[in-house]
Parts: C-alpha cells; sequence; structure tokens
C-alpha cells in the first residue's frame, strides 16, 4: 500500500487559487495551514483577510474568517482576540495594507502588545490592483506609478517594517523571511509555527515578513523572481530574526546545561 | 412652577458644584430638574456657569432665555449675565470680590460677602456653600434641611470637619439676609 | 426605583453596560470624553468587559466589528469629525450584517468646527454615510431619560436586524444632566450562528463584504434593502406634543425639539396654537404620521441646529401637503426659546 507523504493541509478547503503563477501569497498560505494542522489549533482559529491580493483568502482557508477593510486587519484582529482571548487570531496583510494604509492600526496592535499573529507579505508593489508603488519598493524601482523608478526624494524611502517593529516593547517576536527556495520554504514555515506558537502560549505579538515574489508586477518570470529576491530585495530587506522574546534569557555566570 | 437659575464664577469656586447641588436636592424633593453645564473652550481661561431649571412639570427647555436668578461670584460674570435676567428677578453677588452693581433698576440685588465670610471661617472654599445659604433662603426652592442633606450625601466620603464647616457657612449665609 | 441625576454620555455608556455591552473602542473627541472615561472606569468592573482606548477612530470602528464578529455586544462613540472617519467601518458593518451601536454626540461643523452643540451631520447619519447603498437606523434622543432608554432599545434593534444603529445627539444632551431610571433591559436574542467563534469540529464560516460577482452583489443589495423596507414598516417612533388643537407645528428632533417645547410655552401663554411634531427615528423618519397630521395643520415649521437637513425630509413628506417654513441656528449656536418664539410669532401671524 502506498503511503501518503504529500497532501492538502485540512486547513484549506478544496479550491483552486486565484493566485499568478509563481505568486508567493501560495506558498505562504500552504505554510499557514500546515501550521495550523500541526498545532492542532483549526477549530479555534479565526483569521483575518486583508484588501489586497489575498482578499479571497477566506475561499482558501478552512478556519473561520472576516475579511477586514483595506489595513484594518490588526484592529479587526484586535476586537477579535480581546472578545475570545482563547481563541487563535491571525491577520494576513500585504505592505500596502500593513505598512501604507494601515500602518496606524499595525503599529498601535503592535505596541499595545495584541497577543495575535501577523502574517505579513511584502511582494514591494500593490499587487492587485497593478503594481504601482508600496512603501517597500525599491529605490529605483519602476512601478506603474514610479515610471521612472523610485526616486528618493519625491518617494521616500522603502519602509523596514520588521526594524521599526522590534524596537517596540509591546513586540515579543520578529522575524523576516522568504520563499523562494524549497531551503527558505523551510525555514518560513519555522518560523510562522514558531509566531503562532507564541501566541498558544499567551507571549505576545508576533509578525512574520516574508519577501514574496510577484512576477506579474515585477514583469519578470518565477525563476528571475526567486533571483531578484536574493540579489536585489533582501539587500534592503535582510532576512533574520530581529526580535525574540521568546528565548529564555540567560544569566550571566550560569553554565550552558548541554 | 419653572425657576431656572445661572451659576457663574471663576472655575474652582466650585460654580458648578451650586448648580448640581441644587439640581440634585430639588431631585430629591420630588422635582423635574435639568442641570446644563458650559462645556470646553467656555470654560478654559478659568469662568464657569451652568443653568438649573427646576419645575413641578415636565422642564421643556434647559436652556434658559429670561433666567429668574442669577448667581455670580466674579466681576466677568456680572457683567456677562446681568442682561439675560428676567424683568423683576434676582441677583446674588459675591461682594467680596465684585465691587460693581447691576446698571439694571428692575431686578433685586443681594450682595453677600461670602468669600469674607469663608475666609473667617477658615475655608475660603465654602463661600459658594455661603451663597447657597442665601440663595436658599430667598428663593425658598426648598427647606434648608433637605438641601443641607443632599449636599452631605454628595460629598460623601468627605471628613466631617468639612460637613462642619459646611454647615456653619450654609447657617451664616441663610441668617445674612431677612425674608 | 431610584432616579440618579447623571450627565447624557455617562447615561449612554451607563445603559449601555447594563443593556450587556461587553466591548467598548474609542478615541478622545470633545464633547463626548465622559462616555470614553466612563467605560474605561466602568468596563474593568464587569466580567467579560473591554475597553480599549484605540489609535484613531478608524482603529476603534474596527475592532467592535472585530469584537461583534465574534457575538459581543458591542459600541463605539465620537463626535463630528470622528464619524466622518468611522463611515469606512459603519458601511462595512451594514455590508456585513453585523450588529453594533455608534454613537455621535455632534458639534459644529463642516471641518473642525467647533465643539458646540449643533445637527449637522443628520444628512449623513441618515443617508448611510459611508459608501454603497445602505442605512442605518438612527435615534434622535431628546432627553437624558430617553438617552437611557434608546440607548438599550438599539442593542436590540442592532441584533435584531444585524446593522448598526446610531444615536444621533449633540453637546448640549451629552454634558447636560437630568434625572434618570434605568429600565430592565430585555435578555439578548442572537442566534451562535451568525457568531465566529473557531469552527470546532465544524464546518468554517465567513464573513465578508466582498463580493466580486456583481449579480451576486446585487442579490445582496436586495436583500438588505428588504431588509430596510422592513424596519421603515416596523420601527418608526415620533413625539406629538400639545398637536390637539394646534393650527401651526413645529418639526424638531433632539435638543431642537427641547428649545422647541420651551418656545411653545410661551407661544401658548399667548394664545398661539402651536404645537410639536419631534422625529424620534431620524431613519426610518416617521413619515407616514407627519404626512397624517397634515390633514388637519396646514402650517410647518421645521427648526434644526443646522442649515436645513432634515428640512428635506420634511419636504419629502408634506411637499404638497402643507405649507412648510424653516429657521435654522447651524455653527454651534443653541437659540433660547424666546428667540425661537419670536421667529414662530412671525409666521403664525402670516400663517392662512
Ligand atoms: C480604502 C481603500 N483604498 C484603496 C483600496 C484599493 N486597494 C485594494 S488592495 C490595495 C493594495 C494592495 O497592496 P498590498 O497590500 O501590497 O497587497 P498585495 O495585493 O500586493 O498582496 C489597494 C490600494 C481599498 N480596497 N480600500
Ligand atoms: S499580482 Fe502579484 S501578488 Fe497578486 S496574485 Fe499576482 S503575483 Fe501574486
Amino acid at each position: 500500500m502506498a503511503k501518503k507523504v504529500f497532501g492538502r493541509p485540512k486547513s484549506l478547503k478544496e479550491a483552486i487559487y486565484h493566485y499568478c503563477p509563481g505568486c508567493g501569497h501560495s506558498i505562504v498560505h500552504r505554510l499557514v495551514a500546515e501550521v495550523i494542522d500541526e498545532l492542532d489549533i483549526r477549530g479555534i482559529t479565526i483569521g483575518v483577510p486583508p484588501a489586497g491580493c489575498a482578499v479571497l483568502a477566506y475561499n482558501y482557508f478552512d478556519v473561520d474568517m472576516i475579511e477586514a477593510q483595506h489595513g484594518r486587519g490588526p484592529a479587526t484582529a484586535t476586537g477579535i482576540k480581546r472578545s475570545l482571548p482563547d481563541r487563535i487570531v491571525f491577520s494576513y496583510q500585504g505592505d500596502g495594507d500593513l505598512a501604507a494604509i494601515g500602518i496606524a492600526e499595525s503599529f498601535h496592535a503592535a505596541n499595545r502588545g495584541e497577543n495575535i499573529t501577523v502574517i505579513f507579505i511584502n511582494n514591494a508593489v500593490y499587487g492587485m490592483t497593478g503594481g504601482q508603488m508600496a512603501p517597500t519598493t525599491m529605490l529605483e524601482q519602476k512601478t506603474t506609478t514610479t515610471p521612472a523608478g523610485r526616486n528618493r526624494t519625491l518617494d521616500g524611502y522603502p519602509v523596514k517594517v520588521c526594524e521599526l517593529f522590534s524596537q517596540l516593547r509591546g513586540t515579543t517576536y520578529i522575524e523576516r523571511c522568504t520563499v523562494n527556495s524549497p531551503a527558505s520554504v523551510n525555514k518560513t514555515k519555522k518560523a510562522i509555527k514558531k509566531a503562532f506558537q507564541c501566541q498558544i502560549d499567551g507571549k505576545g505579538f508576533s509578525l512574520i515578513e516574508i519577501l514574496s515574489p510577484c512576477p506579474t508586477n515585477w514583469k519578470l518570470n518565477a525563476i528571475d523572481s526567486c533571483k531578484w529576491i536574493d540579489e536585489v530585495m533582501s539587500k534592503e530587506f535582510p532576512l533574520g530574526v530581529f526580535k525574540d522574546n521568546l528565548a529564555p534569557v540567560k544569566k550571566t555566570g550560569e553554565a550552558d546545561p548541554c | 412652577m419653572l425657576i431656572k437659575t445661572i451659576f457663574s464664577g471663576f472655575g474652582g469656586q466650585g460654580v458648578l458644584m451650586m448648580g448640581f447641588s441644587l439640581a440634585q436636592s430639588a431631585m430629591n424633593k420630588g422635582y423635574q430638574v435639568t442641570y446644563l453645564p458650559a462645556y470646553g473652550a467656555e470654560v478654559r481661561g478659568g469662568t464657569a456657569n451652568c443653568t438649573i431649571a427646576v419645575g413641578d412639570e415636565e422642564i421643556a427647555s434647559p436652556v434658559a432665555s429670561e433666567p429668574d436668578y442669577l448667581v455670580v461670584m466674579n466681576s466677568p460674570s456680572l457683567t456677562t449675565f446681568q442682561n439675560k435676567i428676567i424683568s423683576g428677578g434676582t441677583i446674588f453677588l459675591n461682594s467680596s470680590i465684585i465691587e460693581a452693581r447691576p446698571s439694571r433698576k428692575d431686578v433685586r440685588v443681594y450682595a453677600i460677602p461670602c468669600g469674607d465670610i469663608a475666609q473667617e471661617l477658615g475655608n475660603i472654599r465654602a463661600a459658594n456653600i455661603v451663597m447657597m445659604g442665601t440663595f436658599i433662603k430667598i428663593t425658598k426652592i426648598l427647606p434648608a434641611e433637605d438641601y443641607l442633606k443632599s449636599i452631605e450625601t454628595i460629598m460623601g466620603g468627605k471628613k466631617k470637619s468639612v460637613t462642619e464647616i459646611n454647615r456653619k457657612a450654609f447657617a451664616i449665609g441663610f441668617d445674612f439676609v431677612k425674608n | 426605583m431610584n432616579k440618579i441625576l447623571m450627565s447624557g454620555n455617562n447615561i449612554i455608556a451607563e445603559a449601555a453596560i447594563r443593556a450587556g455591552c461587553r466591548f467598548y473602542a474609542g478615541y478622545p473627541i470633545t464633547p463626548q470624553n465622559e462616555l470614553t472615561e466612563y467605560m474605561a472606569e466602568h468596563m474593568r468592573n464587569v466580567p467579560g468587559g473591554v475597553f480599549i482606548q484605540s489609535e484613531s477612530e478608524i482603529a476603534a470602528i474596527h475592532m467592535i466589528i472585530g469584537a461583534s464578529a465574534t457575538g459581543t455586544r458591542v459600541m463605539t462613540s465620537s463626535s463630528s469629525p470622528g464619524i466622518s472617519l468611522k463611515q469606512e467601518g459603519i458601511s462595512s458593518m451594514a455590508a456585513c450584517e453585523l450588529p453594533g451601536v455608534i454613537v455621535n454626540i455632534m458639534r459644529g461643523g463642516p471641518g473642525l468646527g467647533n465643539i458646540r452643540p449643533a445637527q449637522g451631520d443628520y444628512f449623513q447619519a441618515t443617508r448611510g454615510g459611508g459608501h454603497g447603498d445602505y442605512r442605518t437606523i438612527v435615534y434622535g434622543p431628546a432627553t437624558c431619560q430617553e438617552l437611557a432608554d434608546l440607548t438599550m432599545d438599539a442593542f436590540d434593534l442592532a441584533d435584531k436586524y444585524r446593522t448598526p444603529v446610531m444615536i444621533l445627539a449633540d453637546g448640549m444632551m451629552g454634558q447636560m444632566m437630568e434625572p434618570v431610571i434605568f429600565k430592565k433591559p430585555k435578555p439578548r436574542k442572537y442566534s451562535e450562528k451568525f457568531m465566529l467563534k473557531g469552527a470546532g469540529a465544524g464546518k468554517s464560516k465567513f464573513i465578508r463584504g466582498l463580493i466580486l460577482d456583481a449579480i451576486e452583489m446585487e442579490e445582496h443589495n436586495w436583500k438588505l434593502e428588504r431588509k430596510y423596507k422592513i424596519i421603515v414598516d416596523n420601527e418608526t417612533l415620533h413625539e406629538e406634543h400639545r398637536t390637539d388643537d394646534a393650527e401651526f407645528v413645529i418639526v424638531a428632533y433632539g435638543t431642537a425639539a427641547r428649545i422647541a417645547k420651551g418656545a411653545i410655552k410661551r407661544l401658548r401663554d399667548n394664545g398661539m396654537k402651536v404645537g410639536l411634531f419631534r422625529p424620534i427615528t431620524l431613519w426610518p423618519f416617521p413619515e407616514l404620521k407627519l404626512r397624517a397630521l397634515s390633514g388637519k395643520v396646514k402650517n410647518f415649521l421645521v427648526f434644526e441646529m443646522s442649515t436645513g437637513q432634515m428640512l428635506e425630509d420634511v419636504r419629502l413628506t408634506l411637499q404638497g401637503y402643507a405649507n412648510i417654513e424653516f429657521h435654522g441656528r447651524p455653527g454651534g449656536v443653541v437659540p433660547t426659546p424666546a428667540e425661537l418664539a419670536n421667529v414662530i410669532a412671525r409666521h403664525y401671524d402670516k400663517k392662512d
């Protein structure tokens, strides 16, 4: 008898994604669903999809969901979590959603240390509305609203969410990952799992930023998009853990147990 | 019966407290009441006022077109409100700090040195209660004892010494004028 | 039961808590700060009560959306400029059919305006306010007792029709104190099936305002419209004051109606037969009742603390049935009853 080694996570519905080929949203959806399955929290999870390419996430995730208005996910998630503190609540947001129109809601949910998890898709553009400049667009990057490339004098600089949010005392776990290779996908899944575990343990606000390919608006094929993340995007947005208040604090002079 | 009164003065003179205590005690006595404070920018820069309506049937408007009584604790308030009061109405003024007198001749005026009286009692903050003594005596809106009972409940947790000063202050104001 | 002398802002907050409101989010703005502060003070003593001072009015409305989705009774409050910011969320609540109570303690506008009592947000409140084809139920209380009663009723109506309900009052009502008796709230009727609590072992649910398919969206719009029709047919409230023998009727709501009652007293003392028609629900507007009154009275005057907004509803109701005059004091001016009485007296003399 064949052994099943790979299948659809329980927390994903039998639906076909509307995402473009090579889009990072699809991968991250799957990772989140796998984590929900592995932590066995499907029945107590409530998700908040954004306005953005992931607006239809409620068609994919097989957990309770309420779609938020553009940028307001963390406020809506706050309302849910405070009303039902024993549920697991996550907000799923793009870079325009989180770092432009919804920066106040995100920043303050983080600063209050809401015990929620934010999955933050940074694809350096507004995907859904057709590739306009996002707060995370690279300098010189061409978008439909920066036809000559993002100009530092006119358009300012890419917003570094992990760096900023890790400065807030309210945040607990913050990591930036990507999904442009099998190894990085595995790493991202670990990060997402850690973030949900952080919430389950009641430790506070966690945010995982994922540098995510948008071949359609980057006008690159899927492979080159993955390369672009390595060669350009991750230079501006270095990968790594920016905040980890989960790690046990080692007292000086204390011997390592192992 | 429908009686409207404006209390006015500096913030800190207990002007809103005068109005509130009148409204509260009249309510306890079974009257209909409204208490309308001035708020926000109007009370910045140190002035405060409130309008109290007391009636024996539903109070239509909490806003007074022509109040029957005006209690003024400082000079600016006299200037602001003296022309609002109804012809034949009564003005109570704190003569400890108000030198001017109303220019109108169609109103009754009681000048009470309530600041000085309170000072002598050892607490300038009781000036408003001295004034309330006079106010209750003249207006007869309700018996003195009912009023005193109400302020004691309002001041609730306050020390006994405060209650005593208030009773004394009220009595002096009450006896300061003849009926 | 004992009467309590309380300010309008505090009354709304207390009534909400008694009605079972367990989630409040708000952002400070005068003249409604006492409401927010009362919630901060008292929600923490209520089991399950949540108070959040949000970073903005936008955040506040979206927080109550989240809490409402879980089946919690929710409220937010603000004053005019803050209500403008909440419109995105109010539209969303209407679309997602989420119950909740929104309080607007109006102040002078447009723009930052001032903090004096005004009635310039009638259009915004009664026409939906935000984008899209929707309505909000709007109460226009005129006494502190009504603030208490209608706040409780607002929660029941919000549940009954799964729609946002607005309490539209003004700075004067928020600040004013009157004796109040809190009635016993009705037990809540709201089905579990509308609440998001996690799928458990069962099927997952979702709540959404986004419906990309136009035909489906159209059907959703008609579904909402059918609901609004039922509300129009069943939920209008109004008061008639001394209209029995009236030859002239003032139409006014909220604080303006209080001033009007004072004016009527004066006019009656001078032998003028003036009455008041006071809409209590501003949407749905008590159209049929007002039109019925025009069967015996032919002269009406709308009085508002605005340049004339409810006036349009009165015109829609009475045009062709009666004469309609208007008197307005926008911008935060509250006229005295005497002043209004003078205006009415002039019109009264000219009436046919
Ligand atoms: C108030 C408001 N303004 C604008 C929009 C239109 N809009 C929808 S999604 C979006 C940008 C999405 O970009 P991002 O958050 O980066 O997500 P992505 O689509 O790239 O995943 C915009 C501007 C909206 N829905 N609501
Ligand atoms: S536009 Fe970009 S972000 Fe949106 S689905 Fe396509 S690839 Fe993904």
